[in-house]
């Protein structure tokens, strides 16, 4: 007898994955997805997916939105949002391929489009703001769809699925990115469905994320003062929400916004030098409700660049290594071997500690 | 020897292949491949590329040989036999490890040794070569840890919080760890004659394994970290 999900004990953990080229070169999604196969058994095949910066040159000034309908009627009033409240450049369905292993999938659709510079100016805000709360708008408002990419020459792909096979259906292999990062999803307490799937992005941020947040809801809580709405039933979403704040409403650095989110025991900043002391201690007292607990590892993918990140425990996996200008970050060795067998210099990051990797300036 | 190349096989097709023989294997192009080994008896099997997480995995008495690095949980509650690394491995190598050996040329990740225990003749040790990271030897209740600091990347020897929960076995640092804040409940000392006496019976199969100069390994200074007494949590619990 075949045994259903939740019937028998899958040895899992969440799976993540990343490549970038630091001269800015494009790689196909092949290797990334190559990547994920050693990983298979760290899914559970409800959720696979992927971001890939660079990869919309020829519209690099608009946002592409990346959306999923449940159906024609949501789409049909989301595209008379879109055509109210933007200007609309270019619609089209998302390429897929028809594979068995994907199943059920929505209507997927990409949004090339920019903000009217009137309603800016009019309403005294910057054009990353207005599309971040149309973002909002639409994933609170307008039931049955939601906006699952939404920055410019950047794009995430995800399904209810193992990643390999989300890859293959997406056709990744026919994109080019200077930056992947990838993850095969094992949920553990909310469900498998497709905007649950990682990544999570908001603007040209992504999160893709192993672990489980245990202040959730006080991180849930504090973020939605500022505007944000939890809205796809899965606790990473609010991660990417977390970095989008402290980024790029407070103007954090990607190190100050570790130190918030993995910020290390008071008992490790005592033993700091004072100057690093003092900042350590500013920044946990300002933003106590915006630190992580609980098991994570994830990479933040970024106009330019990625951040990996673990909890200050380390209470999941994460190693690092180099070959050339390409910079590989994956839960397992094997996987960064699967990409580069010839990978170098090897590290296993502390907790809390970020490896942070840039494109060379004018390269992206 | 007999030889697999695992490649890109299921780590349960590898690891019925394993299952099916008592040779002695070789195995070529392994890419994480789980549960390598795991309660294997008493035969020698030698991996290269990279094995995946719970290599060896209650070992029974195999002998494991890795040339290059291994994932996480490596000898993950581990009963007896030898497993070791030509390289660096990942976190909680030797969870709960009660006997046998784990080896490792270079660096170990996070909670290496995480509640090993030793009970009569059955006392596991492990040796790392390069350093460990944070929590190494957390609840540790018995056996041996022993870590050389004979990296060169001028990272400490050890990360945060070595030895929390400590109460039973032993630790030795080749180093004066002046740095190193240790917990309440345990004693940190210089090695004495004694304790260096019985750090190289540990040291000299290590050494020999890895081609190292048994007297300039040993010619350094060393700390031992023992629990304070019997019960030193005591304070912790309520008395009922």
């Amino acid at each position: 007898m075949r045994l259903l999900e939740g019937q028998f004990r899958n040895p899992s953990g969440c799976a993540i994955s990343a490549v970038i080229s630091r001269n800015g070169e494009r790689m196909s999604g092949k290797r990334i997805v190559e990547s994920m196969k050693p990983m298979h058994e760290r899914s559970n095949g409800l959720g696979g997916g992927f971001a890939a910066y660079g990869i919309y040159p020829e519209y690099k000034e608009l946002f592409a939105l990346h959306l999923f309908f449940d159906g024609r009627e949501a789409r049909r009033e989301c595209e008379t949002y879109l055509r109210g409240a933007l200007e609309l450049v270019k619609a089209e369905v998302i390429p897929t391929r028809t594979i068995p292993a994907i199943t059920d999938e929505p209507l997927i659709w990409r949004y090339f489009v920019t903000p009217l510079r009137s309603v800016l100016a009019n309403m005294q805000i910057d054009e990353n703001e207005y599309i971040a709360r149309a973002v909002m708008h639409i994933n609170t408002n307008i039931p049955g769809a939601y906006v699952f990419s939404s920055g410019k020459n950047m794009g995430v792909f995800k399904a209810v699925g193992f990643p390999e096979d989300v890859g293959e259906f997406y056709r990744l292999e026919e994109y080019a990115a200077y930056a992947w990062t990838a993850h095969g999803r094992y949920p553990t307490n909310t469900p498998g469905w497709w905007g649950g799937a990682h990544p999570f992005a908001l603007l040209d941020r992504t999160v893709v994320h192993n672990g489980e947040i245990s202040s959730y809801d006080a991180n849930r809580r504090c973020i939605e003062m500022y505007g944000y709405k939890c809205t796809l039933q899965t606790d990473t979403e609010v991660i990417t929400y977390i970095a989008d704040y402290l980024m790029r409403k407070q103007g954090l650095t990607l190190e100050e916004t570790a130190s918030v989110i993995a910020a290390p025991f008071w008992s490790t900043i005592e033993r700091r030098p004072e100057r690093e002391r003092e900042q350590l201690r500013f920044l946990r007292t300002v933003f106590p409700s915006l630190l992580i607990t609980g098991p994570f590892s994830i990479i933040l993918g970024f106009t330019g660049g990625l951040m990996a990140l673990n909890d200050r425990l380390k209470l999941r996996s994460m190693v690092t290594a180099e070959k050339g200008d390409r910079v590989f970050i994956a839960s397992e060795e094997a996987a960064i071997r699967a990409m580069e067998p010839d990978a170098e210099n090897l590290y296993a990051p502390a907790g809390g500690e970020p490896v942070i990797v840039r494109v060379r300036e004018g390269c992206y | 020897m007999r030889s697999i190349y695992a490649g890109d096989m299921d780590f349960t097709v590898l690891n019925e292949l394993l299952r099916e023989t008592d040779e002695d294997m070789e195995l070529e192009g392994c890419l994480g491949q789980r549960f390598i080994g795991a309660g294997m008896g008493k035969r020698k099997l030698r991996i290269h590329g990279v094995p995946g997480n719970a290599l060896g995995a209650y070992l029974n008495g195999a002998d494991i040989e890795v040339f290059g690095n291994a994932q996480d949980a490596v000898g993950d509650t581990m009963n007896a036999g030898r497993i070791l690394i030509h390289g660096s491995i990942g976190d909680t190598a030797g969870y709960a490890m009660r006997g046998g050996r784990i080896y490792v040329r270079d660096n170990a990740g996070y909670r290496t040794g995480i509640h090993m225990k030793a009970y009569q003749e059955h006392v596991p040790v492990i040796v790392i070569g390069g350093r460990a990271g944070s929590f190494l030897g957390e609840y540790q209740a018995g056996g041996v840890l022993i870590v050389l600091g004979l990296h060169e990347d001028g990272r400490p020897i050890v990360s945060n919080y070595p030895c929390t929960g400590m109460h039973g076995g032993k630790l030795f640092l080749r180093s004066r760890c002046e740095d190193v804040l240790f917990p309440e409940q345990v004693t940190a000392r210089a090695a004495s004659p004694e304790d260096r006496e019985e750090l190289a019976g540990y040291l000299e199969e290590y050494c020999a394994l890895f081609g190292l100069d048994m007297r300039a390994v040993m010619d350094a200074p060393f700390t031992v970290v023992t629990p304070d007494s019997a019960n030193p949590y005591r304070q912790m619990y309520v008395a009922n």
